[in-house]
Formats: structure tokens, C-alpha cells, sequence
């Protein structure tokens, strides 16, 4: 059982008080507890609007996701956090009738524009989904599929890189002696992490996460949760979650957003984790981690 | 006053019976359907046994009216070259208008495709062929091509809409995991979408081949049937398994009449080889769960 090995994802010294409202969750914070200066941006959204066919899903988004930090998006049912995240790297381009005005930038470049190079963004964006969904193919083949998708790598290449990627999520010594059996074959937690290796194994910049636990048992989500940790600086995560200790847990920032007046998501408040939880600024920030309502 | 439980009570024994009453026909109809099924092998085997032997399978039909002996070789042959051909002619062409209606068909033009596609499935085998007659052997004549155009006709929707089927079965998830990736397309129909898809499309394409197997109508007036030799060029006229089991079954004679019956169980018996055999295939491919 190695899944019981794993080192305290939150070390005592990172754990700090909680506020004194009893009505507050009691969580642990992940972010370092003295205020940190925000770092750059890595992606950016401006006056972002997202339609399905004449209805309007996202209303004026603007958030600046920090370079190599985790950002959390919080929020009840329904209030765009998922679509948000799969217009940022166009996967919701498939959907019909779906589509986006306003500005996504990357590093500085507009990836919302005429001309856009959709396959070399979503490159850089990994993405991982609420349901594990390994290719029905071998372990060694999930993780080497992204990298052969545009260039040719030689045997020795691929096998390095695709072992390097098993290793950074902590599933080589498991898989180690089977990479040739079906990725079905895996537990949940473990198909979930041949998941974040496929994505990792291209090195995008930044990683997108749709409720990447919603569908494991505690203890993978831990596991999971512990990785996010991990890849933190290297990579820019930014994940929709629906659970707001989860959110409190990993991440170093978080935006809240609700529903808006016809329906539309709105982005309420972005701040650090640590601030949001403590003394947000908006009343209806308060009133949903409170669980006033949600 | 009754109470709920009273009720509930004197509801639950009347509902146990019709329960037990329904279970009862379901089991009585499925019995009848088993049992008809049963009923047509057996009695084709019994029937077939009778003339069946090794030399059926290698001899041609003895040429001479109501005379024993001989087999449907050429029958035999005939069947698999022209399906052979009507396959290499359909397969291709309906696994990519499958593709098509399930992965990038939208709108009227595929709405028009999988509308005509259900309207080809019922279209009477019989008619088909008479269209081919018109088409194309009226031209070139009699020919086992010509058998080959009608069948690929019958099996060319019965292939789209099974494998359509089978690509939307394909969970979007893994649409989305691959071009989140940074995968186009195409490179997801080919990488993902087919391989994941193929064991239900094996399926569905030995269906088809069986259906094409056993008709008889369309080559009635298309490949129109060859006796006395062994034919391999599919640009003459051909005798196929399902002709010759219509000629001899027809005929007046007891020794073609069971000619016929040892065909029917050949017939059968290569259908249910086809079918098995893509089934184990499917089953061993790496994809399937």
C-alpha cells in the first residue's frame, strides 16, 4: 500500500490559526504565512465573455493567475467556474454554438485573437478532468501519446521523458514492472496521475484542473492534492474545485465567483487563499464560505 | 379503519401474483423464441448432415438434371470472392461516412446522410438488385462484379449506422483528453476514437458480411448464378453459396433438394465461424475493458 507512505502534504510550519468566527471551516492553509509579493502574471483574462449560442455563461472576467503559484476558483453549482477554465485553453471551441469575446493572454500573448494556433495553446495548457480518462491503452502508451503527437522522438528520448513524467507524480515505483498493461487496469487515484503525467509530459506552462478529485476516494485525493504541492513553482495550476477546504488546502490564491443577474458567472473577489477565507472583501464571499449558502 | 400497513399488505399479495404471473409469460415467450430458433438449426443440421461431407466442399454440382453425387464448391468460392469484393467496395466507404455523421457531420447535409442512410436499410434486396440490373448489367452483363455492386448497396448502410453507433458510444472525455493535448482532429478520430470504437465496429462489420452471406435476391439478377464450372473472375457470371441453395432447392429433384439442404448448414456454419471469430478478435484487442 505505497498510497499510505506519503509524506504530510501540510507540514506543521505551514499550518496557521484560523480566524475566531466560529462559522468559518476549520481548514489549514497551504500559502506561506507571511504576506508574499504577488508574483507576475502567467495568464491573464480581460473582459472575458463566454456564450452558448445567446446565452450568456460568463459575464466580464477579469483575474490574473500568479506565475508558478496555485489558483484556486471556488463557487456554487452552475456558476461557470468549469466553463471559465475550458475557454481558457479552447476546448470548449467543440462545443456547438459556444463562443468567447474579450482578451486570455498567455505570458503576454493574445491567445482569444483571429489566427489563434489552438493546438500549440492547448500544448501549453495541460488539462485535467473531473473523471480520470485514460486512453484505453497501455500506461506507457497514455504518457507518450502527447509527445507524439508533433515531433519525432527517438525510442531512448521517448522512454526517458515518458519514465521522467511517471516519476514526477510519484506512480513509477508502482507501475514500474507493468507500463505495457492497460492504464484501465489502475485504481481511480492512480488512472487520475497517469492523467497529470500525460499532461505534464509535454511541459506545458500552466495546468488546467476540473474538480480533479471530485471522483476519488479521500486518500487519492490527498495523494493528488500533495502533487499539486509539489508541481507548484514549476508549473501554474489553476483549479476549479466546488470543495472549499480542498480550495484552502492547496491553493496559494482563489477567486470566487457566482452567479450574476440572467444566469451569467461572474467573478466576485480574487485574492490570496489566506485573505479570501479570512477577511473577504465581498459580503457575499462571507456569506458563501460561511455556508450561508451554496 | 384500515391501517397503512393493512393496506400495504393486501396491495403486496395481489401484486406478488401478478408479478409471478408476468415473470411466468416473459419466461413462456422466451421459451417460444428460443425454442423457434432451436428448432430452424436443428433442423437444418439434421437435414444437412444427410448429404454433408468433405467432398460437398470440393466438387462441383454434377451438371446433369436430378444426378446425386457432387458438392457446391464453386458455390462456395463464388460466395466469398463476391463478398469478399462487396466489402473491400463498402467497408472503407461506410466506416468513413461514419466518421463523418459521428465526428464531424452537423447540420442538414448529415441530418440528409443518416436520413437516407435509414431509408437504404429498408430498401427490398430485390430492388437493389433490379437497380444494378439497370445500371450497370444491362451494359456489361451478368457478372459477379455485378453481384458484388448489389450487396455492397445492402451492406453499405447496415455498416454506417452500426458504426456510427459505435463512435458515439466513444465517451467525449476521451475527445477532449486528447485535444487537450494539443492533438487536431483528425489525429484524435485515428488515435483514439476508431481504436476505441474498433471492437463494436468489427462487430457490426461481420454482421454486415453475414447479411451479405445469405441474400439471394440481389444476385438473382446480378451475378445470376454459374452450375457447371468453377468461375474465379468476378468478371463473369458467378455462382455464389446462397444462389445455388436457391437453384437446387427449387428443382424438382430429390438428390438436388438435398444438395441444397447440405449448403444451408455450410451457409450457417461459415456465418457462425465469421461471427465467432471477429468476436474473439474484438475481444482480444488491447482496447477493449
Amino acid at each position: 500500500m505505497s498510497e499510505l507512505r506519503l509524506p504530510h502534504p501540510f507540514p506543521d510550519t505551514r499550518k496557521t490559526e484560523m480566524a475566531q468566527d466560529p462559522l468559518r471551516p476549520r481548514v489549514a492553509f497551504a500559502s506561506v504565512a507571511a504576506p508574499e509579493i504577488t508574483p507576475p502574471s502567467k495568464l491573464a483574462t480581460h473582459d472575458l465573455c463566454a456564450f452558448y449560442g445567446d446565452f450568456l455563461a460568463l459575464r466580464d472576467i477579469d483575474i490574473e493567475v500568479p506565475d508558478g503559484r496555485i489558483t484556486a476558483i471556488i463557487g456554487p453549482s452552475g456558476c461557470g467556474k468549469s466553463t471559465l477554465l475550458r475557454t481558457l485553453n479552447h476546448i470548449n471551441d467543440m462545443v456547438p454554438g459556444f463562443r468567447a469575446t474579450g482578451s486570455i493572454t498567455l505570458d503576454g500573448a493574445e491567445l482569444n485573437g483571429e489566427g489563434r494556433d489552438t493546438l500549440s495553446i492547448r500544448r501549453r495548457m495541460g488539462m485535467l478532468f473531473q473523471r480520470p480518462n485514460p486512453f484505453p491503452m497501455s500506461i506507457y502508451d497514455n504518457v507518450a501519446y502527447g509527445l507524439r503527437l508533433s515531433e519525432r522522438l527517438s525510442k531512448n528520448d521517448l522512454h526517458d521523458k515518458v519514465h521522467a513524467a511517471l516519476k514526477r507524480v510519484g506512480l513509477y515505483d508502482e507501475v514500474e514492472n507493468r507500463l505495457d498493461r492497460s492504464a484501465l487496469s489502475l485504481s481511480g487515484g492512480q488512472q487520475q496521475r497517469v492523467c497529470l503525467a500525460r499532461a505534464l509530459a509535454v511541459e506545458p506552462d500552466v495546468i488546467l484542473m476540473d474538480e480533479p478529485t471530485s471522483a476519488l476516494d479521500p486518500i487519492a485525493t490527498l495523494r493528488i492534492e500533495a502533487l499539486m504541492r509539489e508541481l507548484a513553482g514549476e508549473v501554474t495550476i489553476l483549479v476549479v474545485t466546488h470543495n472549499m477546504q480542498q480550495a484552502a488546502r492547496v491553493s496559494d490564491y482563489t477567486a470566487f465567483m457566482l452567479m450574476g443577474s440572467e444566469r451569467a458567472g461572474e467573478l466576485i473577489e480574487f485574492s490570496p487563499t489566506r485573505v479570501l477565507f479570512n477577511q473577504p472583501k465581498d459580503h457575499r464571499t462571507e456569506d458563501y464560505i460561511t455556508g450561508r449558502f451554496g | 379503519m384500515s391501517t397503512a400497513a393493512d393496506t400495504f399488505g393486501r396491495g403486496l399479495a395481489g401484486r406478488r401474483r401478478r408479478g409471478r404471473a408476468v415473470t411466468g409469460l416473459l419466461a413462456v415467450l422466451m421459451a417460444l423464441t428460443i425454442g423457434v430458433l432451436a428448432w430452424v438449426l436443428i433442423y437444418v443440421a439434421l437435414q444437412g448432415f444427410q448429404y454433408l461431407s468433405p467432398s460437398f466442399l470440393v466438387q462441383n454440382p454434377p451438371g446433369i438434371p436430378g444426378a446425386g453425387g457432387g458438392g457446391f464448391f464453386n458455390g462456395i468460392l463464388g460466395s466469398f470472392i463476391v463478398v469478399g469484393v462487396a466489402a473491400v467496395i463498402a467497408v472503407p466507404l461506410g466506416i468513413l461516412s461514419a466518421v463523418y455523421l459521428s465526428e464531424y457531420g452537423r447540420g442538414r447535409w448529415s441530418n440528409a446522410v443518416s436520413f437516407f442512410t435509414d431509408i437504404l436499410i429498408g430498401i427490398p434486396t430485390i430492388v437493389t438488385g433490379a437497380f444494378v440490373y439497370s445500371i450497370w448489367v444491362i451494359h456489361f452483363g451478368f457478372s459477379g462484379f455485378a453481384g458484388s455492386l448489389a450487396l455492397a448497396i445492402v451492406m453499405l448502410p447496415l455498416i454506417i449506422r452500426t458504426t456510427t453507433q459505435m463512435l458515439q458510444l466513444v465517451p467525449d472525455e476521451l475527445r477532449e483528453g486528447s485535444l487537450a493535448l494539443g492533438a487536431t482532429k483528425r489525429q484524435t478520430v485515428l488515435r483514439i476514437v476508431l481504436p476505441t470504437a474498433l471492437p463494436g465496429i468489427i462487430t457490426g462489420l461481420m454482421l454486415a458480411v453475414a447479411r451479405a452471406m445469405g441474400e439471394t435476391a440481389p444476385l438473382l439478377l446480378t451475378a445470376l448464378g454459374n452450375d457447371l464450372f468453377t468461375e474465379t473472375n468476378p468478371g463473369k457470371r458467378m455462382s455464389t453459396l446462397s444462389l445455388q441453395i436457391f437453384n437446387n432447392a427449387i428443382s424438382g429433384y430429390k438428390a438436388n433438394q438435398s444438395r441444397a439442404w447440405a449448403g444451408a448448414l455450410t451457409l450457417v456454419a461459415i456465418v457462425l465461424i465469421l461471427t465467432t471469430a471477429a468476436r474473439f478478435f474484438a475481444g482480444r484487442s488491447k482496447v477493449s475493458r
